[in-house]
């Protein structure tokens, strides 16, 4: 008898989920669940209609209305003729195929990436795709999670599938303690910075270590969602006591003795003790500080006591260049200390850091506090039930007695394609995951940052780190 | 996909060479939602002159577009499969094609041929003497005939069965069928679904954030 060959977590939720494997041919992968919205739908469906083919697993198919949806007087039509095509189309689409959507105003709408584990949607060793990106985010939950495009919605549509060629896998291992004010989100960045915006290129990578075991759900879920910003395919972080703990109860948790069955399932993915990665990278946690970008991609960081880098600094003619390029367009000087740049916007939200925990930590910092006179500041939660649940604690409060607006859910200014943008020129301290040249509005400059760097720079009006302003009191 | 053994029908000459894919559709019609009707944006930038090929009556309802060398070269974008299509053309003959348009072309049932410049301006030729004349593309014996001119065309192996099976992507998947079924059967009973049954969809109805705010807590 031979013994099974060691594999890693991935790979045994990979191999659980092929429906078909065939020389010469990619793994055809069965699709757990399949989030849908409305800027990457509307031709998927047209699609299905043309053919006249049915949507085969409705119920393993689930839209809400985020990327481009207004979130302020949500209950009016949308303004925008392009946007509101979208909407519509996305909910003609979903009462014509039987799919159920979460429409705005709805108090299950909200971004893709919050409601699905906010359901309990997401669980362990399932495959989750969706026509965005930073579907990576499942990942936390010990999910094989991706983003696809626009025909592959239609296919997963049609067949509940996808043929998928198999990615490499890497361990990210992190080590340590986080010091006090550094978050997942200064974490990520740092790792980011270090293994530039290629260095997860064709990898599946497990984030693990006890710093990841002692972070929140939250906190994973900020670490996977970033993946796909230094090009990995997926992250993903092996279930555990607080995997289960967030789980239990929630609308589509398994109950009975269906949770144990999967309780006993969940325990099961893991990685195997001799498995190994095709590559491996380790970081100790408790050398992270406040980490913020001065740049225009994910990867161009420095922690927030550091001074603007010079173009001089980088090894590589094309760092080089690329240093050069985004110090202009950030309209930024090399040398120039980080806590001495003023910001005009912060905006506090996202897939990244909407969740309740982020809007508490910001909220934490805004207590007492006012927002700076020269700062405008947006707080977007990441879906209804976050805006609620606020509202609960009466964190919403606190946001508009320091003086910031408290919005309706959606991903509004995380990519300006509703009407929350930056105006040309205009600075942003950002806490979402993604500083490209006019991503949040055209000309505007992004800075990426932890939601609580967002809460202390509104106070001061520059980039700032949370001890900065708790010094103050 | 309907299956394509070999059309017959009437040609359009375009005597033109490096036709891009912003040529064969612009990137303003791309913020559509839909998949059909881009046919109006077919080579929108030459359709204001009357004197553009496909504006002048006599090559109405033409389905086989003769083109110059590098047809469907530049950016990826599937619309200009779908522009040709919507129009009503089932084939381009060309002697080289840019690499992504051809592959997404196969994938949507359009049927590249590629044949040899003296080939391309035969076929011209005839066309332009008697716009009726009527060209067969033989997708089994790869064969382009029109009056008693014939010649040989090619096409990959795997395009060429795609087409003449009349098989897209979803298509091939959906040929495994059974294996999918067998799959689902034997998936675990605690996944998850998002509803009941698909019609048990509750499009309407749900409570609003506005509603669930003025509950009192
Ligand atoms: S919040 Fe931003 S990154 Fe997340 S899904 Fe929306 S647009 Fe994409």
């Amino acid at each position: 008898m031979t013994l099974p060959t060691p594999r890693t977590l991935a790979e045994k939720v990979w191999d659980d989920h092929v429906v078909r494997r065939a020389d010469g041919e990619p793994d055809l992968l069965y699709i757990d669940l399949h989030l849908v919205h409305e800027v990457t739908s509307p031709q998927a469906f047209e699609g299905l209609r043309l053919t006249d083919r049915p949507v085969r697993r409705p119920d393993l198919t689930i839209a809400t209305e985020d990327h481009n949806i207004p979130t302020l007087d949500i209950d009016k039509p949308i303004a925008d003729p392009v946007s509101r095509a979208q909407v519509d189309a996305l909910r003609a689409n979903c009462a014509e195929f039987g799919v159920r959507l979460h429409s705005l105003g709805d108090v299950e709408q909200g971004i893709v990436h919050v409601v699905g584990p906010q359901l309990g949607l997401t669980q362990p060793g399932m495959t989750v795709v969706c026509g965005d990106s930073h579907t990576s985010t499942h990942g936390a939950f010990g999910a094989l999670a991706f983003g696809i495009g626009t025909s592959e919605v239609e296919h997963v549509l049609a067949t509940q599938t996808l043929p998928q060629a198999k990615p490499k896998t890497m361990a990210v291992t992190v080590n340590g303690q986080l010091p006090p004010g550094v978050t997942a989100k200064d974490l990520v960045l740092t790792l980011i910075a270090q293994e530039t915006t290629g260095g997860g290129q064709g990898y599946v990578v497990e984030y693990r270590g006890e710093t990841i075991e002692t972070l929140s759900m939250e906190g994973r879920m900020t670490i996977c969602n970033m993946s796909i910003e230094w090009g990995a395919k997926a992250g993903l972080i092996a279930p555990d006591e607080t995997t289960l703990d967030y789980l239990h109860g929630r609308p589509h948790a398994p109950t009975g003795s269906d949770w144990d069955a999967a309780v006993a399932y969940w325990r099961t993915l893991v990685t195997d003790v001799d498995a190994t990665f095709d590559r491996e990278v380790v970081i100790d946690a408790s050398a992270v500080t406040p980490f913020v970008t001065w740049g225009t991609n994910p990867g161009q960081g420095v922690p927030l006591g550091d001074s603007v880098p010079s173009p001089d600094d980088f090894d590589t003619d094309a760092e080089r260049v690329a240093a050069e390029r985004a110090l202009e367009y950030m309209g930024l000087t090399a040398g120039t200390r980080m806590r001495d740049i003023a910001v005009d916007t912060v905006f506090v939200g996202s897939c990244t850091n909407g969740r309740i925990e982020d809007l508490r930590a910001a909220a934490d910092i805004m207590r007492g506090r006012k927002v700076a006179d020269s700062v405008r500041m947006l707080v977007v939660p990441g879906s209804a039930r976050v805006r609620l649940q606020a509202e609960d604690e009466g964190l919403d409060i606190i946001f508009k007695e320091a003086g910031a607006e408290w919005r309706g859910a959606g991903c509004s200014m995380c990519l300006g394609m509703n009407p929350d943008q930056l105006t040309p020129g205009e600075r942003s301290a950002s806490t979402s995951n993604r500083n490209f040249e006019g991503r949040q509005g055209k000309g505007g400059r992004t800075h990426l940052v932890s939601p609580l760097v967002a809460a202390a720079t509104a106070v001061t009006g520059r980039l700032t780190a949370p001890a900065d302003v708790q010094a103050q009191v | 996909m309907d299956k394509f053994t070999s059309h017959t029908g009437t040609a359009l000459p375009l005597r033109r060479s490096n036709v891009d894919t912003d040529q064969i559709i612009p990137a303003v019609y791309l913020k559509r939602i839909t998949r059909s009707g881009f046919e109006d944006g077919l080579f929108a930038a030459w359709r204001n002159d009357p004197d553009f090929v496909l504006n002048q009556p006599q090559y109405d309802g033409a389905s086989i577009l003769i083109a110059g060398p590098d047809f469907g070269t530049g950016s990826s974008r599937e619309h200009a499969v779908w522009a040709l299509t919507n129009y009503g053309f089932k084939v381009v003959l060309s002697s080289r094609f840019g690499d992504i348009f051809r592959s997404n072309s196969g994938k949507a049932g359009l049927l590249t041929a590629l044949v040899e410049q003296p080939v391309i301006d035969q076929l011209w030729s005839l066309v332009e003497t008697d716009p009726s004349t009527e060209v067969t593309v033989d997708l089994e014996n790869l064969v382009v005939k029109a009056n008693s001119f014939s010649a040989r065309f090619e096409i990959d192996d795997y395009t060429r069965w795609r087409l003449l099976e009349g098989l897209d992507d979803i298509g091939i998947t959906l040929g495994h069928e059974g294996e999918i079924a067998l799959y689902e059967a034997r998936r675990a009973a605690f996944k998850p679904a998002t509803q009941e049954s698909a019609q048990q969809a509750d499009i309407a109805g749900k409570p609003s954030v506005e509603a669930a705010l003025s509950q009192p807590a």
